[in-house]
């Protein structure tokens, strides 16, 4: 069987069992004028005391901005250069520098968001959405249809990230096809997806076998709940804070691996504009000009750490023994 | 919070084990409070009690009260954060631990004062063997050799009545069914033969059948070492049959003390007389059951006066304004209700 | 004579023990429950006791149709519950509803009040309309002496003894007959259950319901019930009236069950008399053969390993008992001395 607890990223919030300390809330007596709120709110007043969180929901929304609007923040040409400023320093017009091809390094950055992070977050979409209903599907059904969706999950996982996005894309996008750019970019968003939903679905699957169980569950299928209902109003709302917690990881992971896949030639290609290929197209000439690789990995990095942060915190304001 | 109760007479059947009589632990005046996000829970307000060799002192309360986590006060295993202790000693043979260096207070735990808990699979590790764990016991505490130890985790074993204690010591705890796990957890918590044992809620999760058998194992144990118990229970049956004091917890306060009989014969505090209304007896198919109106309070935000006054029949302005203190009512019992007198004096 | 509404005849529930990953090899039962059979009448309250293990929480389970029984048949108004499906089955679900021990674990953390209460109705649309079930729902809070205004708060607002109201009232919105009751005030504090059980008692002189109120606390079914059945490995070892169990209880398990329970009374402590049981409950993977108790019983007999006792009266009793040796023992009922 694949083990569930390769996927304990987050412990299921369960339904918090007073403990001693904690005292009956919501004792009528008194005008205690308290608003509602669930566990997702009890979250967000967890929240938003971190400075971690706030620090990370800053640069991803500046991020999220550079993709939505480059204009906003640069009036320079991110494809097009004049070979005479070729491999220039930074300077007042251009702040990161030009590259080789004397195109301005800070619009290319710029510029580089927007594939980097739609590539990502599509990617993380597609493999939660995949993922998650092949774990509901597996975890809910359990028999034969568990044991075959896992054993094929258990393929798909076998398989080395790195080595399967060559070899599928090398397929579809190898050196002398002509795809369009978001076509190119749907194929490694695809990739990304065929290669890691086994994991989310591994997380979902735990989840629900362990939500399964809950005698609330017990308690709507005594009342007569269908199986829709069950799933959608009882069981995904309980199951789904791991996948929240392990999507937002993910996004940063996922623009690493889509720079990864860009700089080894195999994922998006010139005259997309992104920093995996920026990466890739400064490495002739680190020695010339450090600057062409660090300010696309700056980016990269910022852009990766504050998924990850944002990740990390949502995880420890969702999960209860943590507090 | 000064003039507690205190027993005058010296401990009943102290003598005979080589022991001191007298005040094995004393718990003066602690104060604990839990810090949380949602703001100050006051867990423990002044909790006064102690406990003599020989002793059964029943801490009786609802969830809430406070009774456990004095417990784990004394025991030193409260969780820091988000538990603080603001006030108080806990002494134990007249030395407040509460000062003392970890090391010193891990020396007492389990020679000086052993804790057997409600959850016996939790509380055994489920990767090591029943035997070895008591075993290990006298290995780390007592320098024992790897074959003498075993030897008396047998012998513990055998104690506490465990059939085929010899084919048992290399069970793992989820090969024990629940009563038998909480005999090796008894026999754990006395390898090192403490002074004192904190039983809290021993038998709770155990069928009524068992209960009787694990109740009737610790008193007898509890007489042959001449053991000072403190029983944590919210179950007035048990204490009934087993207890020699009774303290009653409400609110992180002590509201009553006193001799078994007498509480029960005539409670002088109108939350225990609550409390006994309430429970359902098994002699008798009352009508409705005299309950006890209301909740607990929020211990973030305790009534002031008497933190009972919301729920009792009997509150005046007065408990609305003054903490009652814990005053002595009659020889040997104390309570802390305004009316006490009233209570006690009451046909 | 009320009549029946539920007839539980030779019920048993077996779960397989598997061995194996990917080859599933069947490697024994456990008998969970083995031939049961009992009435319940319109109006009245049976208490089911036992001890963990002795299969009542699976008898719920299965009078809730949560389970399909292995063998034998549950009858509501003579109807088998275990073969219907779909429709039908949805319509006799709004007449046997479930309360259920832990009022922590069986409320949907992720719903308010109002749609745990009120999702009963979204079930079952026809029992109110739409526009009406808000109103319904505050109805049923103030019913069991919840706050109406509370309505949109979450099951971690409350206390225990809260929750294990609006679960009450959950089972209660869709006004049926019968309520299955397992272990609903067993995870309570003392001052809180007594109110809890007032309630039940409330209720069901209110609507006129009938309770199957299963539990392990032997004075909380004596305070509630009409009837009680003893049960003991997955058989019913014993049933009769109230009196007739705790005044007059005729099997040994019985005897020894009632003796053990402690009474909050401590001058009864030198003159109460304990049967002390020795050993534990066997596995009900392999149960004893003939009685099941004569592995602990001070009463066992070679017959007692050969023939499995019948539920039936005997001579010198009044009420059925499973035991080949069933009579009275005066000194279980003494604790009035």
């Amino acid at each position: 069987m694949s083990d569930p607890s390769t996927a304990s990223i987050v412990s299921t919030p369960r339904a918090e069992q007073p403990t001693e300390t904690v005292s009956p809330v919501g004792a009528p007596q008194g005008d205690r004028k308290e608003k509602p709120r669930g566990l997702l709110g009890d979250a967000w007043l967890d929240l938003r005391r971190k400075p971690l969180f706030w620090i990370s929901a800053l640069f991803i929304l500046l991020f999220l901005l550079m993709a939505a609007f480059p204009q906003l923040f640069t009036s320079g040409d991110a494809v097009n250069g004049s070979l005479d400023r070729s491999l220039g320093k930074p300077s007042g017009d251009a702040w990161f520098g030009y590259d080789f091809q004397g195109r301005d390094v800070y619009a290319r950055v710029i510029y580089g968001a927007r594939a980097s992070i739609v590539v990502s977050v599509l990617s993380v979409l597609g493999t939660l959405l995949v993922g998650g209903a092949m774990g509901v599907i597996a975890g809910y059904r359990g028999g034969w249809v568990d044991a075959v969706l896992s054993r094929v999950a258990d393929v798909f996982f076998g398989l080395p990230f790195v080595l399967g996005a060559i070899v599928i894309l090398t397929t579809f996008n190898g050196s002398g096809t002509s795809n369009s750019q978001w076509k190119i970019m749907g194929l490694v968003t695809v990739s990304l997806i065929v290669l890691s939903w086994p994991v989310v679905m591994r997380l979902m699957r735990s989840s629900v076998l362990s939500t399964k169980e809950a005698d609330y569950i017990v308690a709507a299928r005594a009342l007569g709940a269908g199986t829709g209902r069950i799933v959608l109003k009882h069981l995904l709302p309980n199951c789904l804070a791991p996948l929240l917690v392990y999507g937002t990881i993910m996004v940063g992971s996922f623009i690493g691996a889509e720079a990864t896949l860009s700089f080894l030639g195999v994922g998006l290609k010139s005259p997309v504009v992104s920093w995996g290929i920026m990466i890739s197209e400064s490495q002739s000439f680190i020695r010339v000009s450090p600057s062409l690789l660090f300010f696309p990995s700056l980016f990269l990095v910022l852009a990766v750490l504050s998924f990850v942060m944002l990740g990390e915190a949502v995880r420890e304001a969702l999960d209860p023994k943590l507090r | 919070m000064s003039d507690i109760l205190v027993s005058e007479q010296s401990a009943p059947g102290a003598d005979g084990s080589g022991r001191p009589s007298g005040r094995l632990l004393e718990v003066e005046d602690l104060r604990v409070e839990f810090r949380t996000r949602d703001g100050v829970a006051k867990v423990i307000n002044g909790v006064t009690y102690h406990v003599e060799a020989g002793e059964t002192l029943a801490v009786l309360g609802e969830s809430g009260s406070g009774k456990s986590v004095t417990a784990q006060t004394i025991m030193g295993i409260l969780d820091t954060p988000p538990g603080f202790v603001t006030n108080g000693q806990v002494r134990f043979h007249g030395k407040d631990m509460l000062k003392m260096s970890a090391e010193e207070r891990r020396r007492i735990r389990g020679e000086g004062i052993a804790m057997i808990f409600q959850d016996s699979l939790s509380a055994l590790n489920p990767v090591f063997t029943v035997g070895f764990q008591i075993a290990e016991q006298f290995r780390i505490r007592r320098g024992m050799s790897r074959a003498d130890a075993k030897k008396r985790a047998v012998e513990m074993l055998d104690q506490v009545k465990i059939p085929n204690a010899k084919g048992r010591y290399s069970n793992y705890p989820h090969q024990f069914s629940g009563g038998m796990r909480q005999r090796a957890m008894i026999a754990m918590s006395l390898a090192l033969d403490p002074e004192v044992l904190i039983a809290d809620e021993p038998t709770t999760a155990l069928d009524v059948t068992v209960q009787a058998q694990i109740m009737d194992l610790l008193g007898e144990l509890q007489r042959e070492r001449q053991m000072g118990m403190i029983l944590i229970t919210h179950d007035l049956g048990v204490v009934a049959d087993v207890a020699d004091r009774i303290a009653v917890m409400y609110a992180g306060r002590i509201v009553e003390e006193a001799d078994v009989f007498e509480l029960y014969r005539k409670p002088a505090h109108p939350y225990t007389l609550g409390l006994l209304n309430s429970i359902p007896r098994m002699d008798e198919r009352g009508q409705e059951l005299r309950t006890i109106k209301g909740l607990p309070p929020n211990l973030m935000n305790i009534p002031p006066g008497c933190p009972f006054n919301p729920r009792c029949p009997m509150a005046q302005p007065v408990c609305r304004e003054k903490v009652p203190p814990l005053l002595q009512v009659g020889a040997g019992r104390a309570s802390a209700c305004h009316f006490a007198e009233e209570l006690v004096n009451r046909d | 004579m009320t009549e029946n509404i539920i007839e539980v005849r030779d019920l048993v529930k077996h779960y397989p023990v598997t061995s194996g990953v990917v080859f599933k090899k069947t490697i024994g039962q456990v008998k969970a429950v083995d031939g049961v059979s009992f009435d319940l009448k319109a109006g009245e309250t049976l208490g089911v006791v036992g001890e963990s293990g002795c299969g009542k929480s699976t008898l719920a389970r299965v009078l809730m149709n949560l389970e399909k029984p292995t063998a034998g048949s549950v009858l509501y108004k003579g109807q088998d519950i275990s073969r219907l499906s779909g429709g039908a089955l949805r319509r006799l679900r709004r007449q046997i509803q479930l309360v259920m021990q832990d009022p922590y674990t069986s409320l949907n953390p992720r719903m308010t009040v109002g749609d745990l209460i009120g999702e009963p109705f979204e079930i079952h649309p026809e029992v109110a309309p739409k526009g009406s079930r808000r109103s319904k729902v505050k109805e049923l809070l103030d019913l069991v002496g919840l706050n109406p205004e509370h309505i949109n708060r979450y099951p971690h607002q409350f206390s225990g003894g809260q929750r294990q109201r609006i679960g009450i009232a959950r089972a209660l919105a869709l006004r049926p007959e019968v309520i299955v009751c397992d272990e609903p005030v067993s995870a309570l504090d003392v001052s809180i259950q007594a109110q809890v059980m007032n309630l039940l008692e409330k209720l069901q002189s209110e609507f006129g319901l009938s309770y199957v109120f299963i539990a392990h606390d032997l004075s909380v079914v004596r305070h509630l019930s009409d009837r009680v059945a003893v049960m003991y490995l997955g058989k019913m070892v014993e049933i009769g009236t109230e009196d007739e169990i705790y005044e007059r209880p005729t099997h040994p398990y019985t005897q020894a069950l009632l003796s053990a329970v402690p009474v909050p009374d401590p001058t009864l402590r030198e003159n109460k008399t304990i049967i002390r049981l020795t050993g534990d409950v066997p596995s009900p993977i392999s149960p004893p053969s003939g009685c099941r108790f004569r592995t602990r019983c001070w009463k066992a007999q070679d017959v007692c390993a050969q023939e499995v006792p019948l539920l039936e009266i005997r001579p010198g009793s009044d009420h059925p008992s499973a035991c080949h040796f069933a009579e009275k023992r005066e000194i279980v009922a003494s604790y009035e001395g």
